[in-house]
């Protein structure tokens, strides 16, 4: 059985703020899953299945369901990080089209900056099974991805001013949104000149820290037919969690590898067929390798692709992460997968900002890595495709 | 003036990874291996992540291995060089690098074993250059 049109993304909402210091995290979550069903043409007792991952609240469903008044037929708290939310889709376009539920709704809010808390994990059990024989030695997120870039770049001779390239495209796509966190131009030259954070990442390679959130609203065909937004449906999906394979570490592919061709092979595409694809950026290496890993280019030539301006809209040739993603707009609750689903469903919709909009979009990718890139992460690719 | 070292927190330790954290604090690092399917694997574990075996000892390791990769932490009080190291026995196992100039780390560095006091917990296994 495959998910392929039995699925639709009715609503999507991207909560404008960046510092939540007068909100509580349940009242984020409230707004986003608001917004989403206004967006939608929805309301909130239309709702029949829930899907969060662990940003939200006390026992998770329990908690925001209560919180929302919300009456469930289907729940699903799947974490995977910051891909959990790309999951979602693909997990609530099985519901749906299995009749588990009719109206699915995907929640996702943070407020790290709020709580004064920098990006990381938020690992508070001391029981996970692995801290004992990582945390001694300083693990902080930034540091393990830099060890996935300094592999890459010893193997395959990626360059700092290849990785560079990433961010220097999302920040062109920044200038023309608003809500931005970071929406001056920045240059090759500003990134690596950019003060070294963990060799051989600097500072402009990274992600922004910020609070927010999103929500996206999920039904069957025949009650999308009946909405006024344009219709967008998934095709496909794919999942994956990569880890250190019992001490066989290989820090040269991501799990993009096995969710990537799930997804495409679901859809019946190939990368060549997608106009727009939203990545998740926690830093510029995690993009280079999920475009090698999803097939938009061979591997270790990751590099040779996003330079030049391949990833800018209306000028290379895969217009990626069109509102800034998480290098420049926003990364709500250091998880950024739920904002990336919500970019490439303006993109299809044509609502994306007219500076950044892709000509004729009728076919899109969203892809998260959730995690660690270079310890544990879930993966998650899930194709969208634009109707009539 | 020498460096301060970093404070290296304690590991949380289980009943499950006493040994581990028994033979550390004798001086060796160990293992693990299956004797099912003969594997070794990092970090050891009851049942062998390879073929489910509940049949798997903790075995020492020569304590030598080569750079995988690595990077420099830098934007903190006291940099170190966080790595995973390759054993001489196949698996490859996170760690830091210290005792040596950071500038001069390099991946296919040839490492050898070290132990640098926790927090009031155990010694924990680190590597240095050479």
């Amino acid at each position: 059985m495959s998910i392929k049109g039995k699925a639709y993304i009715a609503g999507i909402y991207e909560h404008p703020t960046r510092k939540a210091d007068e909100q509580s995290l349940s009242q984020l979550h409230a707004e986003v899953a608001r917004g989403a069903l206004t967006d939608a043409g929805l309301t909130k007792n239309d709702v029949d299945g829930y899907f969060c991952a662990g940003d939200a609240p006390g026992l998770g469903p329990l908690s925001m369901a209560d919180y929302m008044g919300l009456k469930l037929r289907h729940v699903d708290s799947t974490d995977t990080g910051g891909s959990s939310y790309i999951v979602h889709v693909a997990h609530a376009a099985e519901a749906i089209a299995l009749g588990k539920c009719r109206v699915a709704l995907i929640t996702l809010a943070g407020r790290p900056r709020a709580e004064g808390g920098g990006p990381g994990l938020n690992l508070k059990s001391e029981l996970f099974p692995e801290g004992q024989f990582e945390l001694p030695f300083g693990p902080a997120i930034v540091n393990i991805y830099a060890m996935c870039a300094m592999r890459h770049m010893h193997e395959f001779g990626t360059t700092a001013e290849q990785l560079a390239w990433v961010k220097v495209a999302a920040s062109h796509h920044a200038q023309h949104n608003a809500h931005a966190m970071l929406r001056e131009v920045v240059t090759v030259a500003d990134v690596v000149n950019s003060p070294l954070i963990a060799d051989p990442i600097r500072r402009l390679d990274c992600c922004v820290v910020s609070d927010g959130g999103g929500a996206i609203v999920m039904t069957t065909p025949e009650i999308a037919r009946g909405l006024k937004r344009p219709k967008v449906r998934v095709v496909g999906g794919g999942e994956s969690v990569k880890h250190q394979m019992g001490g066989r570490i290989d820090l040269t592919f991501s799990g993009a590898r096995w969710s990537g061709p799930r997804a495409f092979s679901e859809a019946g595409v190939t990368p060549a067929d997608i106009k727009y694809a939203s990545i998740y950026d926690s830093f510029t290496i995690t993009v280079l390798m999920a475009l090698e890993d999803l097939g938009f280019c061979d591997k270790g030539k990751g590099g040779a692709f996003v330079a030049d301006g391949n990833l800018i809209s209306g000028i290379g040739k895969l217009p990626f992460n069109t509102d800034g993603g998480g290098l420049c707009n926003n990364h709500p609750g250091n998880r950024g997968g739920m904002t990336k689903v919500i970019e490439a469903v303006r993109q299809l919709r044509g609502e994306a900002h007219p500076k950044v909009q892709v000509r004729n979009c009728d076919l899109a990718l969203a892809h998260g890595t959730g995690g660690s890139l270079g310890t544990r992460h879930g993966s998650a690719t899930i194709i969208l495709e634009r109707e009539g | 003036m020498a460096p301060a070292e970093r404070k290296i927190p304690a590991p949380k330790i289980n009943p499950e990874t006493a040994g581990f954290w028994s033979a550390a604090s004798e001086g060796r690092l160990v293992i693990g291996r299956c004797r099912a399917c003969n594997e070794a694997h990092f970090y050891p574990r009851s049942i062998c992540p390879f073929c489910f075996s509940d049949n798997t000892i903790l075995e020492t390791a020569v304590g030598k291995g080569t750079i995988y990769s690595f990077s420099i932490m830098r934007r903190v009080p006291v940099p170190y060089v966080m790595a995973y190291v390759t054993l001489e026995e196949g698996p490859t196992m996170m760690s830091n690098i210290g005792d040596c100039d950071p500038e001069a780390v390099r991946i296919g560095q040839a490492v050898q074993l070290i132990f640098k006091p926790s927090d009031g917990g155990p010694p924990v296994p680190m590597f240095r250059c050479g």
